[in-house]
């Protein structure tokens, strides 16, 4: 099953190698990884989407605990969590095309970041079905770059009980 | 007053409450022992910086105190990786200073350079590269913090040789607290108490005991709650010495070289009190067989550890020591159990299967037995040697054969497996100890792995005895080969070995060989009565198997060669 962890590190040189080394190390999987500063400057942010059944995520959670650099992990996979991704397309789009391209950038409320005679580049945010959603819509008219930035989770204010 | 990184190190080693350490110099420390003389802090010089870092695992293992390496970069601290990883494995507390280039340097492929930092991440507990000097204390302190404490493990710090040589003010923290690390010593009383309903329910317990209740100096309550309670104990080679050998309550190593009764104890068992180890796949054998009928009780400091190859009942994070205090507690306040009464079948049905199925072998014609050998080390020694040993079939059958009674009389590469090993270690027992008496059991496979140490044993005059138990062979992969691989002796076979005994004697040691059984115990109360370094080439019988055996990946219950 797939679960997004949100960790919290000593901001500190070779951080980012420890938690990826545990990973390969022990053959547990990372789907995507992204790491920023927080509002601490001593204090860096990952967020690591991972797969792995019960017992192997409860292995990674253990063991990402027990790296000396690690100050919290949460999983927020068990908790209502905000998620998001940013993406960044270029799509052909000459002039017989572009009237279509901005319409379903327009539908989905993505931005044109870029422009350029035959081509547009969107940014996109949002969860992973709307990423989806959009991107195979983008595909019919040919995507030449396509760059994603993994995403990044917070947990809701309000939990609501099921 | 300002202090030169060099002065800061060794102040803050005094700080540590260390007066011995193993090293071997290069450029970029040279500045440490420039200023080495003038601190009463005893500096053994090796022969290969992997010899220092067991000797200073084996110190810390006989004494229970930090074990403290000095190298220097590139070269110097890539040899340290062995060693380190062996003391990861075992969970030993060391903590290894290398030099590094200058940090200006760093990154530019400069003359001895390494990242071994980076090299050894994973297999430190924690690792630093100090690039100023005024963090050289606080992350001294905090090395020697991470190394004894939770889950004890190898720490190393890089130092560059301009930190080295700068000055600052020295500053050295009383206390360390980190918000990132804080292990749990202290028992869920929940779960202490579910274990002891358990343990009261139980009618076939089996305690099994492992490293980490040396490491917590828990001997003694594990014994007395064995005793208290009538459970029957085994342990994992990391635990010898954890309970007595000689105890009635105890039923030998278990795992791959266990004994049949450990072993059977744990696959009838009804439940399982592991105390301080780790469910290795030596000790269980194929994972999904192990203690089918057992309910399980695991103690342990490290969480990672719990639940990881073995699903347990009652996890119980903590100290082993606070842990089995706690539960003697909580057994304590079970009423009306008769705990002799209760357990009284399964001991007798445990002491019938010993009886039947003891540890064996046969002394008999003009070949000398390896296990005869280490039972004569036993009795010449009456079980109060600190015995280290190297791997493969020496190291088993220094476990079987040998009683220990006392946890830190055992030194023994047992997660890594670590050839090479003992000889060294049993050099940082003895300087730990100047006054017992220290014996490395080992092969001619094995002792050639770290052989260039008897200059060091030498030198200091360490009176390490080495009784190798020679039979011409890797012996242990030749064993694999005759029972799993149809004879296939593919490099196994060392026909070229050295003269032992005029190898021990161009080195300033003494040396001695035993060709036939009668000059065996002669010859070993001559060597351990000999003030020096002593080596024992002692030729056994060539093809002696280790036994019994579960072949890799088989249950505990199939075992060979019973």
């Amino acid at each position: 099953m797939r679960h997004v962890l949100s960790i919290l590190v000593e901001n500190e040189p070779g951080v980012l190698s420890r938690v990826a080394g545990l990973f390969s190390g022990r053959g547990f999987n990372i789907e995507s990884l992204n790491v920023g500063p927080t509002l601490d400057p001593t204090v860096s942010h990952m967020t690591i989407v991972t797969v792995g059944d019960d017992q192997i995520i409860e292995q990674i959670i253990k063991q990402l605990h027990k790296l000396i650099s690690v100050i919290k992990v949460v999983d927020l996979s068990q908790e209502q969590a905000v998620e998001r991704e940013i993406v960044l397309v270029k799509v052909n789009a000459d002039d017989s095309r572009r009237a279509d391209v901005l319409r379903i950038v327009d539908i989905f409320r993505c931005k044109v970041v870029d422009v350029s005679v035959d081509e547009l580049t969107v940014e996109i945010t949002g969860d992973g079905k709307k990423i989806k959603a959009i991107v195979t819509l983008l595909q019919r008219f040919g995507v030449k770059e396509l760059v994603r930035s993994g995403p990044i989770a917070m947990r809701r204010s309000m939990q609501l009980v099921d | 007053m300002a202090y030169t990184g060099a002065q800061i190190l060794l102040e803050c080693l005094l700080q540590e409450g260390v007066d011995l350490i193993f090293g071997y110099p290069g450029g970029a420390i040279i500045d440490i022992y420039d200023e080495l003389p003038k601190y009463p802090i005893r500096h053994i010089l090796v022969r290969h910086e992997q010899g220092a870092v067991h000797a200073a695992d084996g110190y810390a293992r006989a004494s229970g105190k930090v074990g403290v390496c000095l190298v220097t970069s590139g070269p110097g601290a890539t040899n340290t990786v062995t060693g380190i990883a062996t003391a990861y494995m075992d969970s030993v507390p060391i903590v290894v200073f290398t030099g590094q280039v200058p940090t200006h340097l760093i990154g530019n492929d400069a003359f001895q350079e390494a990242d071994i930092v980076g090299i050894t991440r994973p297999c430190t507990k924690h690792n630093y590269l100090v690039k100023d000097v005024r963090q050289l204390a606080f992350t001294i302190k905090q090395a020697f913090y991470l190394a004894r404490t939770g889950r004890p493990g190898p720490v190393l710090v890089d130092l560059p040789k301009d930190v080295i040589r700068a000055t600052t003010e020295l500053e050295y923290p009383a206390t360390m607290t980190m918000r990132s690390y804080n292990p749990n010593y202290s028992p869920n009383r929940k779960q202490l108490r579910r274990a002891a309903e358990l343990i009261a329910a139980s009618s076939r317990p089996v305690v099994y005991a492992g490293g980490g209740v040396v490491a917590a100096d828990s001997a003694a309550e594990l014994t007395q709650m064995a005793r208290t309670y009538q459970l029957p104990v085994t342990t994992t080679l990391m635990g010898l010495g954890a309970f007595p050998g000689t105890d009635p309550l105890w039923l030998g190593m278990l795992g791959m070289h266990g004994t049949y009764t450990a072993n059977m104890a744990i696959h009838n068992s009804d439940l399982l009190i592991s105390v301080g180890a780790r469910f290795d796949d030596r000790v269980t054998g194929r994972v999904d067989a192990f203690a089918p009928k057992a309910k399980i009780i695991h103690f342990d400091i490290d969480p990672t550890s719990i639940s990881k190859n073995v699903g347990v009942d009652v996890p119980i994070v903590a100290d082993c020591r606070q842990g089995l205090l706690g539960l003697m507690e909580e057994l304590a306040r079970i009423p009306g159990v008769d705990w002799r009464a209760k357990h009284a079948a399964w001991i007798e049905e445990l002491t019938a299967m010993q009886q039947a199925h003891p540890l064996t072998y046969s002394q008999e014609g003009q070949y000398i037995k390896p296990q005869w050998v280490v039972e004569k080390i036993y009795s010449i020694t009456q079980g109060e040697a600190i015995i280290a040993t190297e791997v493969g079939q020496n190291q088993m059958w220094a476990a079987q054969f040998y009683r220990y009674t006392k946890p830190r009389t055992f030194l023994s590469s047992g997660g890594l497996g670590t050839m090479g090993y003992g000889f060294p270690a049993a050099i940082g027992a003895q300087l730990a100890f100047p006054d017992r008496l220290v014996i490395d059991i080992a092969g001619d496979g094995s002792i050639q792995m770290n052989i260039q140490e008897l200059a060091t044993a030498v030198s200091y005059q360490i009176p390490v005895k080495v009784v190798i138990l020679n039979n011409g062979y890797l012996g242990m992969v030749r064993q694999w080969q005759e029972l799993f691989y149809n004879k296939n002796y593919c490099a196994t076979c060392l026909h070229t070995n050295p003269d032992f005994v005029a190898l021990a004697r161009a080195y300033g040691a003494e040396g001695f060989l035993v060709e036939r059984p009668e000059e065996v115990e002669p010859t070993l109360r001559q060597a351990f009565a000999h003030p020096g370094p002593v080596f024992v080439d002692v030729r056994v019988e060539p093809e002696e198997n280790v036994a019994p055996m579960v072949p890799a990946g088989a249950a505990l219950s199939e075992m060979l060669l019973v």
